[in-house]
């Protein structure tokens, strides 16, 4: 019987599960942690993800606040500022929107503007994405936003491991820390998840299935996409490489460049926009990085920048699926396939 | 009787000693700063609280030690009043590496924790909900100290501070609001953008005691603030202290407040604080030569640290990337 209590070894858990037991170790292990946010306490999270963490870790630790953004994270700065490590739910990306004075103007810039002499080791828990039928409101994938502040850390997890590991990560830096999640996966198939063990440092890519002809980097619920796609493509012959780039700040960019060195090859897939999308950031790096590596331009594959529409079909139509992505590889490879390789100069690998 | 009321009338003349002591280097700060950002030794926008002297000292009289303010970017008058060395305020607006915070904060964003001074702020109203979490902390750390945010009309306005007073009452949260009412939201009158200008009745609101005090009184100010602090140790929860003063300077340096009505500079000086208090301090038998060698003393330590802080070197170019990340 492996639920999300279980302290070690390993256990089958859903996403949110895995988000669950991950809250619930940093409470019992932590003493300087809090867990607040909206629903968050007693009816144990909109999504269920915090449930039964305030009797396990007791009403002054895990409590429930206000519709307030602002003051929930402006009350994580001080409180961080003062010898706790706060860990807020802000219930959808899109609501941090209200309070990115806090995140920016404030969090961002506790450690440096003190020089050191104060830090804001904050965790903020929250999610993003589109679903059938969720309004602009409620659908929008932000992370380049915060990608783009220094001093942030943000990470995206896709698996139910990377959902426990990575925010224990994040939990335990001593910098403000974001955590993107994506409701979509919270109750999905249980997956196994290793438990307890060392906490890792925050940042570090995965490669999640090794191939030679393309790169395709991913995070968050795009990773699911860029994988089946990656099947599709191999049953023509195309091997293509997935990467799960995991953490946006501080990027893996030696793992991805090893891999882009392996393939000659690029597709940066996400479910934000295309313009000023963190895609854009990556393959500015990569082609300034492996100008003379590459085979075909870094491509990228996001929503054609658009607001996010209600109804499911409208949103399938701009929203990047296994499909689209088999498509813009299969271009990719063709395109430049008459491209001598270094590879086979024997320069690669 | 009559000697328990000489012990408190002492003790009351000390504070007020204390305070003008207190209110004058801020003042003298505040003028050496002007005449070092005429200079171009400093360079930048600049707030200054001339005229505001009695909140900040009659405030942290009142507090402890390890009790947490956060301040706005009218904040060099808060940083000195909680014993944070006037030349490392310098050395911080000059971009010194003695600077408080090696020249990262500036005039407007600085800090001093190792004072109880948590920073300044520029974002207007910001510095609140930090505030509520200092003292979040303080409670679940099981500490006696409060925070004390100080924010000024203009902020009643924004949203960050009526967030922070609802999250502070319904968690009763040793904080204090501190409303520095100098009538102006930066150039514009307060009154002129809400119905009502009596900012303190909004406390009731949310639950929690507020009170209008003559913020140009030090031991009003003093004597509120140590009731409310009090109270806020207790457990009893958060207080908004509306006090009432008067710039007696621009909005920032260089403002030529074209927008102030004619005689009001004049009869806010009339009515400022270390005039008052001098006055008053005059009347209750402290002899003019020791007023003006206070005055003397506190020029002289404002001089020293200036010259500290103009020799010492810029700040170091070269560590410009550290403290991003731990």
């Amino acid at each position: 019987m492996h639920e999300a209590g279980a302290l070690t070894g390993t256990a089958p858990l859903s996403f949110g599960k895995a988000v669950n037991a991950a809250l619930a170790r940093a409470l019992r292990e932590m003493p300087d942690t809090i867990l607040y946010g909206e629903d968050v306490g007693k009816p144990g999270g909109v999504f269920g993800v915090t449930k039964d963490l305030r009797q396990q870790a007791g009403e002054a630790r895990v409590f429930d606040t206000p519709i307030s953004e602002t003051a929930m994270l402006g009350v994580a700065v001080g409180a961080a500022m003062s010898g706790l490590r706060p860990i807020v739910e802000i219930m959808w990306i899109d609501f941090s929107l209200v309070a990115m004075d806090q995140i920016v103007n404030q969090a961002a810039n506790v450690r440096y503007v003190s020089a050191g002499k104060l830090r804001a080791p904050l965790t903020i828990r929250t999610q993003q994405g589109a679903t059938p039928g969720s309004c602009a409101q409620h659908s929008q994938n932000l992370e380049a936003l915060y990608a783009h502040i220094p001093g942030l850390r943000v990470g995206i997890p896709a698996t139910a491991q990377d959902a426990y590991s990575m925010l224990l990560a994040a939990i335990r830096s001593d910098d403000p820390a974001m955590i993107i999640e994506h409701r979509a996966m919270y109750h999905g198939e249980p997956q196994s998840v290793e438990l307890g063990g060392p906490i890792e440092e925050v940042g570090g890519a995965h490669v999640a299935r090794a191939g030679r002809d393309l790169t395709i980097v991913a995070w968050g619920a795009m990773l699911f996409q860029a994988l089946e796609a990656a099947a599709l493509l191999a049953a023509e012959g195309i091997a293509a490489e997935v990467v799960n780039a995991r953490w946006i700040a501080p990027f893996d960019w030696s793992t991805l460049l090893a891999s882009v060195r392996r393939t000659g090859r690029l597709l940066v897939v996400h479910e934000a926009n295309v313009t000023g999308g963190f895609g854009a950031e990556i393959a500015a790096r990569v082609q300034a990085e492996l100008f003379g590596h590459l085979h075909a331009p870094v491509q990228r594959l996001g929503v054609d920048d658009c607001r996010i529409p209600a109804a499911p079909h409208l949103q399938a139509a701009l929203i990047p699926d296994a499909a689209r992505i088999a498509d813009a590889a299969r271009r990719q490879v063709a395109e430049c396939a008459s491209t001598p390789s270094p590879r086979g100069k024997g320069s690669g690998r | 009787m009559e000697a328990l009321h000489d012990t408190r009338g002492d003790r009351a003349l000390a504070d007020d000693m204390a305070a003008l002591d207190i209110m004058l280097r801020i003042r003298r700060l505040e003028e050496k700063i002007t005449e070092l950002r005429k200079g171009q030794f400093i360079q930048g926008s600049v707030h200054l609280c001339i005229g505001q002297e009695a909140i900040y000292a009659g405030s942290c009289q009142a507090l402890s030690a390890h009790d947490a303010v956060f301040s706005t970017y009218r904040g060099h008058g808060w940083a000195l009043a909680r014993g944070v060395p006037a030349e490392g305020i310098l050395a911080e607006l000059l971009g010194r590496q003695t600077g408080i915070c090696r020249g990262r904060g500036g005039s407007a964003m600085f800090s001093a924790a190792d004072y109880g001074f948590y920073g300044e702020n520029s974002i207007v109203g910001a510095g609140a909900p930090l505030a509520c979490g200092a003292a979040l902390a303080a409670r679940l750390r099981g500490e006696q100290r409060i925070a004390l945010a100080a924010f000024g009309d203009g902020a009643m306005n924004q949203g960050a501070i009526h967030e922070a007073m609802n999250f502070a009452a319904y968690l009763d949260l040793p904080v204090l609001f501190v409303c520095e009412n100098n009538t102006y939201a930066e150039l514009t009158p307060v009154a002129d953008t809400v119905r009502d200008a009596d900012l303190y009745k909004r406390a009731a609101a949310y639950g929690m005691p507020g009170e209008r005090i003559d913020g140009n009184d030090p031991s009003a100010v003093r004597g509120c603030v140590a009731h409310h602090a009090a109270r806020a140790r207790e457990g009893r929860g958060p207080a908004l202290i509306e006090m009432m003063t008067q710039r007696l300077v621009g909005h920032y340096y260089g403002d030529l407040q074209g927008y102030r009505p004619r005689g009001e500079l004049a009869e806010a000086r009339r009515r400022e604080p270390i005039v008052r208090l001098e006055e008053r301090l005059a009347a209750q038998g402290v002899a003019a030569e020791t007023l003006a060698a206070l005055e003397a003393a506190a020029t002289a330590g404002i001089e020293e640290a200036a010259s500290a802080a103009l020799a010492a070197p810029p700040a170091d170019a070269g560590t410009i990337k550290e403290h991003l990340y731990a």
